[in-house]
């Protein structure tokens, strides 16, 4: 039962971390366009020669 | 995109810097373009710029724009003057982007300018934003290397709304990830309470008690802010709104719990406080988006933006591929242009001499020159804008209906809360019932379907300017479509031609369309082309003809009186018709020599609406100005048992109102503004908008496109949604009648009341976004004969 005197804090801890992670990323622009992103990674765009 | 310049100068102040771009914050380029506006003199590097700042004053957006108009005088105009290394920023609307291909070439495309900094396109929203250095490139050229792939790009002020759109939505999400993670991790440290019976210790529920305390305060504080100022704001206007039972009970319910938690006794329920902010967040997010994907055409409206630099009168020519600045008449080129901004239909219109122009759509092929008939505020797509705006401030009378017995609603619930909470001493019985019972779902069901209905028709060709109108829509039983110009496309073709003299038909023919050659009135279009005659002094005699020398012989086309007076006798006997502007004679000084019988062609799509509506169960009427022979004509074409003609407006009206007195719900096609009368009179209104002032029009839907099948497409439209939103208040009404005593009998624990309020939330968002589609197969038969009627023109 003693190991609850450490964890929950920590729990807490970690919530607040995720959730400042979280807005760091929010605000980075992560979030604004969410379907572009995942078919980016179809293209090529290294080949010499492409518009 | 048009450059006029309005002066000379080297785009330099007084400091010596490079001016900024008023809009843009561009450096102006060298033949600088100066306006007055808001009460100064502002300075633009193109006239996109100029268009969008000066429409933003002068088109009537305030409603828009009033949050720009608010904060300070553009400080970011100024910016870049402050750093002289400053990099050159802009957001560009993309036009033409279908598909993530486009835009990944677009960005390639971008990415490959000189001096380019930073180039994201974005697909959701269709928008680029550019960042360049300023000595190696400017706008127009970027804008010009987009074109040279075949999109368009049109500059506006990422300051304004888009920011306003993307902080809304980064806000909604911080919030919603709030409420979501911390009600995930409360709820962890509620869990051994609820299964450990008792065997849990004291200090060990304490250490729970307190981790959640300290993660449901920023649940509270931070993400449930908009149901607390949403409450602020309703005790300022002393009104019982929504957001004041909710915030109250998630304020009396953390309140409670805290106290619980300090003095170390009784109930806690901070998983069900962070639960219900969780579900109440999603239900609004989800409004959110919502009305985002559905106001997206209006929004495409509202940024394109008629250039207010031009005046009536003046000529101005379209290269291809761009977009017309105003509304105007073609005098020279024969092109094709998309006017799907402003009718949602994307086919292209043929643009010959004579057609009209609206601003904002697009020319395809050739140059064309047109001569501005109006510009800015007063073109069409201003117009529309305004309209479609106020639309979407009106309400049905049973949204408002339903808005009151909502706010009536939430005080009943208030005092049940508060008298049960008295009566049973206990705090957590009136959080239930002020959670349980908050008519939240009664407010949320009908803005999000009307919102969605009125964008759907808005891109099918029908402009919604009172909402009120959906209601009377949906009972509709009678449609009285006018003839002219609503079944007919107002112009005129030759029916019938009697040779009267020695000519036979095809010298009778030429001679009138070489007399008419000279003409712009609607007539001469009905003779078409072919073979002409030298005619010498053509002499256009308003209100009665033409006349000119042909070999020598005066000759004249026009009325029977008009050539009467030539002829010096009547016109022989057996096509001896009653007078009517539809016949048209020719005779020169010595015989009569034709007699043409000239009508209106019909619309290729009124045989399919009056079907469609007949399959609908509304019973089609046809009232005509027109003799009755003419109108009846009509109606055993298509089919129409109800026909009455030679009608006056005002006979109309009666029409209309006998009609009304037997219990009918008519609704009136007519062209809008010889109608005016009978529009107003009828319970719904169509009036056809195409190429008339939309603003003049008086009428409940704007058919802007002239395509008959957006009549059908409203009514089906509205049926479904009114049926929707009826479903909707019957939904949140039953749960709330059946929650009420429930909750105030004390049987409903908070955790209970969350989740059945939200749940009732999220149902009625649900049922708000079932499609509100017709048939495919009415659509595909009226698009494929629009095209033909467009070959009229």
């Amino acid at each position: 039962m003693e190991s609850l005197y450490l964890l929950v804090p920590l729990s807490v801890v970690l919530v607040f971390l995720s959730g400042w992670l979280f807005w760091r990323s929010l605000e980075s622009g992560q979030f604004d366009d969410l379907e572009r992103p995942a078919q980016e990674l179809l293209a090529d765009d290294d080949r010499p020669g492409q518009p | 995109m048009i450059f006029i310049n309005t002066g000379g100068g080297t785009g330099r102040d007084h400091r010596g810097w490079m001016t900024a771009c008023f809009h843009c914050g561009l450096p102006v380029p060298g033949g600088r373009r100066a306006a007055v506006l808001l009460g100064a003199g502002r300075e633009f590097c193109c006239a996109g710029c100029e268009a969008v700042a000066r429409t933003i004053v002068e088109g009537g957006f305030e409603a828009y724009y009033r949050t720009r108009t608010q904060t300070a005088p553009a400080p970011r105009e100024a910016a870049p003057l402050e750093l002289p290394d400053a990099q050159g920023e802009a957001a560009l609307i993309l036009e033409g982007v279908r598909c993530a291909a486009c835009v990944w070439l677009i960005e390639q495309v971008l990415r490959r300018q000189p001096g380019m900094v930073r180039a994201d396109v974005n697909y959701t929203t269709q928008r680029a934003q550019l960042s360049w250095d300023p000595a190696q490139n400017n706008l127009p050229d970027i804008v010009r290397a987009i074109r040279a792939v075949g999109y368009d790009a049109v500059p506006y002020d990422p300051q304004r709304q888009d920011e306003a759109h993307r902080r809304e939505r980064r806000s909604a999400l911080w919030r919603l990830f709030i409420a979501g993670f911390g009600a995930m991790q409360v709820m962890m440290y509620a869990f051994p309470a609820y299964i450990s019976e008792g065997e849990l210790s004291a200090e060990a529920n304490e250490v729970m008690r307190w981790a959640s305390l300290l993660i449901t305060l920023p649940v509270l504080l931070i993400a449930c802010q908009p149901f607390f100022a949403g409450a602020l704001r309703e005790l300022g206007n002393r009104r019982v709104g929504l957001d004041t039972p909710i915030a109250l009970g998630l304020a009396g319910g953390f309140a409670a719990s805290a106290w619980a938690t300090v003095a170390g006794a009784g109930e806690v329920y901070f998983d069900s406080i962070s639960m219900l902010a969780f579900l109440l967040l999603a239900a609004r997010y989800a409004q959110l988006a919502a009305t985002r994907r559905a106001t997206a055409m209006l929004d495409r409206l509202m940024r394109w933006t008629p250039s207010a630099a031009l005046a009536p009168g003046e000529r101005i020519t379209i290269a291809p591929g761009e977009r017309v600045p105003a509304d105007g008449i073609v005098e020279a080129g024969a092109s094709s242009a998309d006017e799907s901004l402003l009718t949602g239909e994307s086919r292209a219109v043929p643009k010959r001499p004579g057609d009209a122009l609206v601003a904002g759509s697009v020319n395809f092929e050739q140059p064309l020159t047109m001569r501005v008939t109006r510009a800015g505020a007063d073109t069409q797509a201003a117009a529309i804008t305004r309209l479609a705006e106020r639309a979407a401030g009106e309400k049905p009378g049973l949204v408002e209906a339903a808005d009151r017995l909502g706010r009536h609603l939430t005080a009943v619930v208030l005092l049940v809360a508060l008298g049960a909470a008295l009566y049973w001493g206990n705090a957590w019985v009136a959080v239930a019932v002020l959670v349980a019972t908050c008519p939240c779902a009664l407010g949320l069901a009908a803005p999000i379907v009307l919102t969605r209905a009125n964008a759907r028709l808005l891109a099918q060709g029908a402009l919604i300017t009172r909402s009120s109108a959906h209601a009377p829509l949906e009972r509709v039983t009678d449609i009285v479509l006018d003839k002219t110009g609503t079944l007919t496309t107002g112009r005129l073709t030759l029916a019938q031609l009697t040779p009267l003299g020695r000519h036979d038909r095809e010298i009778c023919l030429a001679l009138a369309r070489s007399l008419e050659a000279s003409s712009r009135h609607p007539v001469s279009r009905a003779f078409g082309a072919g073979p002409i005659v030298t005619v010498e002094a053509p002499c256009n005699v308003p209100g009665c003809g033409i006349e000119a020398r042909v070999d020598a012989r005066r000759v004249r086309i026009g009325a029977e009186h008009f050539c009467e007076a030539l002829v010096g006798s009547p016109p022989p006997g057996p096509c001896h018709p009653n007078f009517d502007a539809r016949w048209v004679f020719l005779a020169d000084e010595s015989e009569w020599l034709a007699a043409f019988e000239l009508e209106d062609a019909v619309r290729p799509a009124a045989a399919a609406l009056v079907e469609a509506l007949r399959k609908r169960g509304v019973e089609v009427h046809l009232a005509s100005g027109d003799r009755l022979e003419v109108g009846a004509a009509l109606a055993r074409l298509l089919w129409i048992d109800r026909v009455a003609g030679g009608m006056s407006p005002q006979d109309k009206c009666d029409y209309v109102e006998r009609l009304q007195r037997t219990g009918r719900v008519v609704a009136m096609v007519g062209d809008g503004l010889n109608d005016a009368p009978v529009l107003a009179r009828a319970d719904v209104s169509f009036a056809m908008g195409s190429g008339a002032d939309a603003a003049q029009l008086r009428a409940d839907i704007v058919l802007t496109g002239n395509r008959l099948g957006a009549v059908v497409d409203a009514l089906d439209t509205s049926r479904r949604a009114m049926r929707l939103i009826r479903q909707n208040f019957g939904w949140a009404l039953a749960y709330n009648a059946a929650v009420l005593p429930a909750a105030a009998a004390g049987w409903i624990g908070p955790w209970e009341a969350a989740l059945g309020m939200a749940a009732s939330s999220i149902i009625v968002m649900l049922n708000a976004s079932r499609p509100l589609a017709t048939p495919e197969k009415w659509k595909a038969s009226t698009s494929s004969s629009r095209s033909r009627s467009y070959s009229y023109s």
